[in-house]
C-alpha cells in the first residue's frame, strides 16, 4: 500500500505530474524528500497547505500520513 | 434553502436565480452577483481547476456560515470549473433575506472568500501560453475586512 500525493495548481506543473504514490508510512521529512527539490522550495513556504484526507494540517511538519492516505500540496488559491 | 454546485459546463445563471428566488415567497430582497470571464486583449481562455475532496465542501461551509451570519432566508453559489472562454459566467452569488443589507452584505462576503479563500485555482492562456494567477493584494484585504469583525 502507499500514500498518494496530489499536486494542485502550480504545484502540478512544478512536479511534471498529477499525482505520485510514495511507500507509506510518509511523514515531512519523508514527503520533502520525495517531491523534489522545486516543490520542496514550496512547501517550505508559509503560503503553501497540506491535507490529509480532505483536511488542511494546522501544521504540516506534524504530517504522518499512513497506507490508503491521500496527501494534498495546496498552493494559494484564487477562484471566482 | 441553501443551494451549492460545482459546475464543469457552461451554465446560465438566470436558469439557477429564477427558481431560487421563486422558492422563497415572502422575501423581502434579493441580490445577485454573477462574474464572468474578462475579456482582455490577448486572454484566450481561463481553467479553474479544484480538488474533488475539499472544494465542495469547502463552499457548503462557507454558505453555511454566511447564512448564520447575515440572517438569511437562502443562499446559491453557483460555481465553474473547467475551461471558459471570455464572457463566460464563472460564479454567481444569489442571497434572499428580510432585509436588504444582509442579502447585499452576504453576496459581497461570500465573493470575497471565493475569490482568495476557496479551493480554486485559476490560470488564463494568452498567445504566450499558460499563467497561473494568484489572488491580488486587493483581494486579500476584501477577504481581511470580514475578520476584523469575527472570524470566519
Amino acid at each position: 500500500m502507499a500514500v498518494t500525493i496530489i499536486y494542485l495548481g502550480p504545484l502540478r506543473d512544478l512536479a511534471g505530474t498529477e499525482s505520485t504514490e510514495i511507500d507509506a508510512p510518509l511523514d515531512w521529512k519523508a514527503l520533502l524528500d520525495a517531491v523534489g527539490p522545486d516543490v520542496a522550495d514550496q512547501l517550505l513556504q508559509d503560503r503553501v497547505n497540506i491535507a490529509c484526507g480532505g483536511k488542511v494540517l494546522a501544521d504540516k511538519t506534524a504530517l504522518a500520513a499512513q497506507d490508503g492516505d491521500e496527501i494534498a500540496l495546496l498552493p494559494p488559491v484564487s477562484g471566482g | 434553502m441553501i443551494d451549492v454546485r460545482l459546475l464543469v459546463e457552461p451554465f446560465s445563471p438566470n436558469a439557477f436565480v429564477g427558481p431560487f428566488t421563486n422558492a422563497h415567497p415572502g422575501l423581502g430582497g434579493v441580490c445577485t452577483f454573477v462574474g464572468e470571464v474578462r475579456g482582455e486583449a490577448d486572454v484566450e481562455m481561463l481553467e479553474l481547476s479544484h480538488y474533488e475532496p475539499m472544494t465542495l465542501p469547502g463552499m457548503e461551509t462557507l454558505a453555511d456560515k454566511a447564512a448564520a451570519r447575515f440572517d438569511l432566508m437562502g443562499l446559491l453559489i453557483v460555481h465553474r470549473a473547467g475551461q471558459m472562454e471570455p464572457g463566460e459566467p464563472i460564479v454567481c452569488v444569489s442571497a434572499v433575506a428580510k432585509h436588504r443589507r444582509g442579502a447585499i452584505d452576504a453576496v459581497d462576503f461570500c465573493m470575497d472568500h471565493l475569490k482568495s479563500a476557496a479551493w480554486f485555482w485559476k490560470r488564463e492562456k494568452r498567445a504566450t501560453g499558460w499563467t497561473w494567477i494568484e489572488p491580488r493584494s486587493d483581494d486579500y484585504a476584501d477577504l481581511a475586512r470580514w475578520q476584523k469583525t469575527e472570524p470566519v
